[in-house]
């Protein structure tokens, strides 16, 4: 900022004051409600805190127990295969189905995106009741797809089965994070510098070529933006879980967004949960960090 | 060979678009099933072979909902007494909606409100920390805002908010994303016009009142809407926050619902038809506000 170095000492102090005036009202509830709880989980999860009760010190005692807890590691476990499957899919998907609608006529556009969204705008509760309604064991409408077709030889218990349990939350979780992605791919490809496109086209490259070579480069920050969110909510995967297997059958579809609630609540453990926090913000942070510095060597 | 290799990428386009329909059809069954199932009868609800479009629809369902419990309208408590003023009692169900609505009228004023004038401040204030402050916000927004949820319990629990709705609408204000937006929308304001505004003796308050505001309110829009929506079906905050019957929301109330009922299949689907349509109305109502909101905040510098 060059006009910043020939600001009077006066004016500097006038436009600090002025700017914190402003910034008041959102940083009380930024600082009060986001960073302290923050803080708070961290500092927390040195102690042995429950309710009723002050909390205790006990150090790294809750980290060292977590990486021996094997639902904990279940939980993590779950929570990769979430990420990796739905993360990959989820990407590949909403591109291609942007790649398709964005240049149609009229309205066929805006109402394909909009039907996309969908799920996301009805709720996770809306959806997760009625997804668990047609996996029902005797009144789900794909026990009667599957056995009226002869695909399957008799119903399944989807929900209640180890083996599909998970498979079937991340089908759910799918039709609820595509939204947003198509919404911002759509708008991404209508910002594509058409001139490029054309001439590329004149020097005779193929559709693909034109593709990957110009489109996929100038959508790469929405890419990048899509990767890191998605993969955020797919770690935050807790409604559907919730509402729909309560983590069972046997902690077999816990997440750690579940594993940590369940201390909470249902253990009364806030140090040892606050701990799962720790690390899965950790783990977060690094994931968003890498996708970061992998787009950016591109 | 040109024409050749147009018509194979005309085809594949065609092929693509009716692909694509089709999954749209299969995006948007499951919120036909939730409508059409609140208004089927228990005897088509509890058969084993599906009625894709049922022969009589009926209102039983939501009459069941709304017979089961009864609360207050709303009770205002009066500040530093104990005294509350009830509403009339009114069907459980209609609370949740009016707690809903409520919340999420609250925690969009609240967000706009802070966030227009932060988003500007980082926009067009050279202040002293303005980058730390900056740089705090975006780290804020790149974690998992769930992993605070035990702190946010314990300090709720603190404050007296614990189970009340407040305690889900001030996280929702705190969370950065708006400021964020807002100043992507701030960044746009002209200098010269603050300038001039300035020079004509205008106070801060007023160049942020007559001049900032005026041109920063699509974006104002687009915030609020986004807003309204997402703390609509911001279940979880929800779940850790509220308990009592009286305090639910509506998404809370299909969720206790399918627990005491969990093969009422008829019943549990008026409530989510009921915590549903209102917000997806909301939506498609003011579609193109929330979809520059959410393209918005993707343009991250």
């Amino acid at each position: 900022m060059p006009k910043s170095k020939s600001m009077s000492k006066a004016l500097v102090r006038r436009e600090t004051i002025t700017g914190y005036a402003f910034m008041l009202p959102s940083l009380i509830f930024f600082l009060g409600f986001v960073v302290y709880p923050m803080v708070q989980c961290v500092f927390t999860s040195f102690f042995d805190a429950t309710m009723n009760r002050e909390d205790i010190f006990i150090g790294l005692a809750n980290y060292v127990e977590l990486f021996q807890d094997s639902v904990f590691m279940g939980a993590l476990k779950n929570t990769v295969i979430i990420v990796v499957v739905s993360v990959p899919v989820t990407c590949i998907f909403s591109l291609w189905v942007s790649s398709v609608i964005y240049n149609l006529s009229g309205p066929a556009c805006s109402v394909f995106r909009c039907v996309f969204y969908l799920p996301v705008v009805t709720g996770s509760v809306a959806v997760a009741v009625v997804w668990k309604w047609m996996f029902n064991n005797y009144y789900g409408i794909f026990n009667y797809i599957g056995t009226s077709t002869g695909v399957l030889k008799m119903n399944v218990n989807w929900l209640g089965d180890a083996k599909y349990a998970l498979g079937c939350i991340i089908l759910i979780l799918l039709t609820t994070s595509v939204g947003q992605p198509i919404v911002l791919y759509v708008s991404a490809l209508n910002n594509v510098d058409q001139s490029l496109v054309e001439a590329a086209e004149v020097d005779g490259a193929t559709k693909f070529q034109c593709f990957w070579r110009i489109k996929w480069a100038q959508i790469m920050p929405t890419t990048l933006y899509i990767l890191v969110i998605t993969t955020i909510n797919s770690f935050q995967c807790f409604a559907l879980i919730q509402l729909l297997t309560s983590g069972g059958p046997n902690h077999s579809t816990d997440t750690i967004m579940y594993y940590i609630y369940y201390n909470a609540f249902k253990l009364y453990r806030y140090g040892y949960g606050n701990a799962m926090g720790v690390v899965l913000a950790i783990i977060i942070a690094v994931l968003s960090a890498v996708q970061f510095k992998m787009a950016q060597e591109k | 060979m040109k024409e050749k290799q147009f018509n194979r990428s005309s085809c594949y386009k065609i092929i693509s678009v009716i692909v694509i329909a089709v999954l749209a059809f299969l995006f948007a069954f499951p919120l036909y099933w939730i409508v059409i199932g609140s208004f089927k009868t228990s005897a088509a609800i509890n058969s084993t072979v599906p009625q894709w479009w049922p022969q009589e629809l009926v209102l039983d369902n939501y009459r069941k909902l709304f017979s089961r419990q009864t609360a207050a309208m709303w009770d205002f408590h009066i500040p530093f007494t104990q005294f509350t003023i009830a509403g009339p009692d009114v069907p459980a169900a209609i609370r949740w909606l009016f707690n809903t609505v409520f919340m999420a009228v609250m925690a969009m004023l609240f967000t706009c409100a802070t966030s227009a004038m932060a988003g500007y401040a980082l926009a067009k204030k050279r202040f002293v920390g303005r980058t730390i402050v900056f740089g705090l916000i975006v780290c804020a927004m790149a974690l998992p805002k769930q992993v605070i949820l035990i702190p946010l319990l314990r300090e709720m629990a603190s404050l007296n908010l614990y189970n009340t709705i407040w305690a889900v609408i001030f996280p929702i204000v705190g969370w950065p994303f708006g400021v964020f937006l807002m100043k992507q929308f701030s960044e746009g304001i002209p200098g010269e016009m603050m300038e001039a505004a300035r020079i004509d003796g205008a106070s801060e308050w007023k160049t942020f009142y007559l001049i900032a505001l005026p041109l920063i309110k699509p974006g104002i829009g687009a915030l609020a809407i986004f807003t309204f929506i997402n703390s609509w079906n911001d279940y979880f905050m929800q779940l850790i926050m509220l308990t009592s019957t009286k305090n639910l929301t509506i998404s809370l109330g299909i969720a206790k619902l399918q627990a005491e009922n969990a093969t009422d299949f008829g019943l549990i689907m008026a409530g989510a038809s009921l915590a549903a349509i209102p917000i997806i109305i909301v939506f498609l109502i003011f579609q193109k506000y929330f979809t520059k909101g959410i393209t918005m905040g993707a343009v991250k510098g």
